[in-house]
């Protein structure tokens, strides 16, 4: 009996760390090895250990290509929260048999591809899209907007697409949010403002920050939504990384740039990470 | 009134969603190509994609894709998470660690570190590729969904079943994953979803030796309109409305 | 925002609650049945009565939490049936007490001068004494989950009390506390409340607990007020089997009424023995009616009997008996097999009380201390 039990164990062990080893781990290390490595034309990299690559991104140019990006990505996801709080909010105080049915509406959308809503996307946007036509109708503007193949379609793609992502953790803790303290908080003579700014809000940061990151990190690697939406002056961080790798062949600085964007991400998570550590303390609650 | 308010944000948010979709579905039947202008009902481009034996096929293989990756996935991340909750081993934290590596992991990130390991060891970008790289993306969900299922057994559970003479195997068989059928499920279902969905790391790891739709859609969409693109979303649309329903009739059936 | 001036518009004799015709449903349901109340100055009311009766809801209705179907609430002399809770001066303190968690206890304490634009200097001032109060003083900048239950129910009470309100509010408080400590706090809870001179409304099921706090009870059951009154009354006097029941252990006795034999006393078939009962001419009873005689196990007195023996009295068999260090409980079993529950006190005249199983019984009780009840079925 004892050995039976003992070897299933050790399958399932087995099997999922040779999966994790060799899918994640390993990969994984041969790109932060390449980040390191020079370029050669005939055997695509050759062990030459060199800091040109990171150098490289310490250029104007891609300085400019990485700020554009992070600067679309971080108004997108600021777009994210504002719209996405309300929304969030609002169906977790819904009774319960709509909730679910509520965000599952969020989530259907996805079922279609998400490079195929982009490209619906496009037609709204566009200069004869349901966009301008209906702000022409009601007379807000008077021109059509160009909006194609600016940065601000660019953001408005990448809301259109991470918005459920913003939603789906801020609804998680938002719910969590007890009744009795807004309840508290009333009888104590807060107004609806106050209850919101001194009781909700800072106990949903968990779900904010949550939310944010869930956004932010993918937005910068979307190339699908600046190739179609924003032409070839509103790159993303992904573009970038897109272009060394699959066009241009060049895995030692493809490498390095992707490296970079995990630093950031890593160094994003460390402060909600210090964040979460000052609130548990606290507040003592899940994040 | 606050309920007016609500209801109308909600209205307007859902809009947003949903209006791109909605001018893809309607575009299918417009008779115009441009789709700028309403000119008439027509199945045309329904028919145009079906003479289009390469985005089916790109179509087919991108459902394809997901149906067997989700289910993979669902069954790999249980045992990670069934491993990770029931048994002790000094590789805890790395599996931990590296699951967290994935799931934070900007998608490019993921997708050029997995051309990388193919490229390595020489295999050809295709059918195995895409569902290697697309069950290794979905197992994190697949196992934070079940382990929190675990987490809210009752240990005590378990141990009776140990002390009624129940083998690991029955254990694992007869008690723990049935009961944690639905979370399995649920993880199935957001792996679907993201496998479905997915655009960026398909892009990297698949060959011409298999298409998919992302990229099929891409070169089209390069090219100029193409209005049977249309006709694709409101098909699978509706193909996964379907799954869902039978879905959730197969789970109503079974409660009974 | 609440108003900081407390000008009384009420005469000091007149109720400073008044509840008139209350009613509230929910999803159709009747939770509050035209329900009239008075509530006065400075008086601990304990609104008593069993899960669903409609106590919480009377609560939450006079703390703004919940707003009525019908009726009108009058705080004070002035109507706030309509009035949303953060314009109430009213506060409540909640069964979970409902601490903010992210802010610490001076904060916490702080939150309803500061809602209401105290100055900090007299914020500080106030939150200091009332943390002084309830022996918190070394705790003002612990978090919530720092503190044992009972130090957060004093947190939660200095929150609410901070704010002189006109009357406090308490939602089963100290369901959640150990019973020592739940002892301890209705003793402090009962200094409070005559120390700052406030009127606190106090809903409970327990009715240990409404007997030993309050000036006054209030039972209530499906929504309406089955009896109010000060604890001694509801105790002895019930006016229906509810209460009788509820409150404390009863025995009914089944009886027939025989003849009236004066202004106090009655004659009646009680089960199966005549035997003259307690029962005021007010109580309407008339000759031949079915009526209950309701006694306390304390009221109850037995006498040892041989098996050879008969009685006058109701004859009865011991059937378990229960020491209990102050007084000897005993269940006694009816000959037509109905139970009842005496309780019988040691004392210097018959110090050795004791009986054995299965002993035979005769029943009687100390006179007068009967209450008799129109049998309702």
């Amino acid at each position: 009996m004892k050995t039976k039990c003992f070897n299933i164990e050790k399958l399932i062990i087995g099997i999922v760390l040779g999966w994790l080893i060799c899918f994640i781990f390993i990969p994984n290390l041969m790109i932060v090895i390449t980040s390191f490595l020079t370029k050669d034309d005939a055997n695509i990299i050759s062990l030459v250990f060199t800091l040109d690559n990171y150098l490289k991104l310490l250029d104007p140019m891609y300085v400019k290509v990485l700020w554009h990006s992070f600067y679309m990505a971080a108004f997108a996801t600021l777009f994210c929260l504002i719209i996405g709080y309300p929304f969030a909010y609002i169906i977790a105080r819904m009774q319960i048999k709509f909730r679910f049915f509520m965000l599952f509406l969020v989530i259907v959308p996805f079922w279609t591809n998400s490079l195929i809503r982009t490209y619906g996307l496009k037609s709204v946007l566009g200069t004869h899209g349901l966009l301008n036509k209906f702000l022409l109708a009601l007379s807000i503007i008077d021109k059509p907007l160009h909006i194609m193949y600016s940065e601000y379609a660019v953001m408005i793609g990448l809301v259109y697409i991470l918005l459920p992502f913003m939603i789906l953790p801020l609804f998680s803790s938002i719910e969590k949010l007890d009744n009795c303290y807004l309840e508290a908080a009333k009888d104590l003579g807060a107004s609806r403002w106050q209850i919101f700014r001194r009781i909700v809000l800072p106990l949903t940061i968990p779900g904010i920050i949550g939310g944010c990151l869930l956004v932010l990190l993918p937005a910068l690697g979307m190339f699908y939504v600046a190739d179609l939406l924003g032409g070839a002056k509103n790159l993303l961080i992904g573009n970038v990384i897109k272009t060394q790798i699959l066009n241009m062949r060049d895995w030692p600085f493809g490498s390095a740039t992707s490296i970079t964007l995990t630093l950031v991400m890593a160094f994003l998570l460390y402060i909600y990470w210090k964040i979460s550590q000052k609130i548990h303390k606290k507040v003592e609650m899940e994040i | 009134m606050k309920k007016i308010i609500n209801t109308i944000y909600l209205f307007m948010v859902y809009a947003f969603l949903y209006i791109p979709i909605i001018v893809l579905i309607v575009n299918s039947f417009n008779v115009s190509k441009f789709g700028q202008k309403w000119k008439g009902v027509t199945f045309k481009w329904y028919g145009e994609l079906l003479d289009n034996d390469s985005l089916i096929q790109a179509a087919i293989h991108s459902l394809t894709i997901a149906l067997i990756s989700a289910t993979c996935a669902a069954l790999l991340g249980s045992l990670m998470a069934i491993a990770l909750y029931r048994y002790r081993f000094k590789s805890k934290n790395f599996i931990k660690g590296l699951l967290f590596v994935v799931m934070m992991s900007p998608d490019i990130t993921m997708a050029i570190s997995l051309l990388a390991i193919f490229t390595l060891i020489s295999i050809e970008l295709g059918f195995f590729t895409l569902l290697i790289a697309h069950i290794t993306f979905c197992l994190p969900f697949v196992v934070i969904t079940v382990l929190a299922r675990l987490s809210g057994f009752d240990i005590r559970m378990l141990e009776a079943a140990k002390d009624l003479g129940a083998k690991e195997w029955t254990i694992l068989s007869k008690i723990i994953m049935p009961l944690a059928k639905t979370a399995i499920m649920s993880g199935w279902l957001l792996s679907f979803t993201l496998s479905l969905d997915d655009v960026i790391i398909s892009s990297f790891v698949t060959g011409p030796s298999y298409e998919i739709l992302p990229l099929k859609i891409y070169s089209m969409v390069r090219v100029g309109i193409s209005p049977e693109i249309n006709a694709l979303a409101t098909v699978m649309l509706v193909f996964s409305l379907l799954l869902v329903v039978i879905s959730k009739w197969l789970v109503r059936e079974k409660i009974r | 925002m609440k108003s900081t001036l407390i000008i009384s518009q009420s005469k000091p004799q007149d109720p400073v609650v008044r509840i008139k015709g209350l009613s509230k449903n929910f999803d159709g349901k009747t939770i509050i049945n035209h329900l009239d109340l008075d509530i006065y100055h400075s008086e601990f009311l304990t609104i008593l009565g069993p899960s669903g009766c409609g106590k919480t809801t009377v609560l939450r209705t006079i703390a703004g939490l919940e707003i009525a179907d019908e009726g009108s609430i009058i705080l004070d002399g002035e109507d706030v049936t309509s009035v949303s809770a953060e314009n109430r001066q009213v506060n409540t303190v909640f069964q979970s007490y409902a601490l903010f968690p992210h802010m610490h206890v001076f904060d916490n304490v702080a939150f309803g001068l500061r809602m209401q634009g105290v100055s900090k200097e007299e914020i500080k001032t106030r939150v200091d004494e009332v943390l002084t109060m309830v022996q918190l003083s070394d705790f003002s900048y612990r978090f919530p989950h720092q503190l044992s239950g009972g130090q957060q129910q004093r947190v939660a009470i200095a929150r609410a009390v901070v704010n002189k309100p006109k009357v406090l509010l308490l939602d089963e408080s100290l369901s959640a506390l150990d019973y020592k400590l739940r002892k301890q706090m209705q003793i402090e809870l009962k200094r409070l409340q005559r120390k700052l001179g406030i009127t606190f409304i106090f809903v409970t099921h327990d009715q240990e607990e409404a007997l030993s706090m309050s000036d006054r009870i209030i039972v209530m059951r499906d929504g309406i007020i089955e009896q109010a009154g000060d604890p001694k009354s509801i105790y002895e006097e019930p006016k229906n089997l509810f209460v009788a029941k509820f409150i404390g252990e009863i025995n009914i006795f089944d009886a027939k009424v025989l003849t009236r034999l004066d202004d106090l006393h009655i004659l009646a078939n009680v089960e199966g023995k005549k035997d003259v009962v307690f029962c005021p001419l007010e109580k309407n009873i008339q000759i031949n009616d079915a009526i209950k005689v309701l006694l306390r196990p304390e009221d109850i007195r037995l006498e040892e009997l041989k098996n050879s023996q008969d009685s006058n009295e109701i004859i009865g068999y011991v059937r378990e008996r229960n020491y209990k260090g102050m007084t000897l409980d005993s269940v006694v079993q009816l000959e037509n097999g109905k139970t009842i529950m005496v309780s019988e006190f040691f004392n210097e005249d018959d110090p050795d009380v004791d009986h054995s199983l299965n002993q035979k019984v005769a029943i009687t009780w100390v006179n007068n201390w009967e209450v008799v009840l129109k049998d309702e079925d």
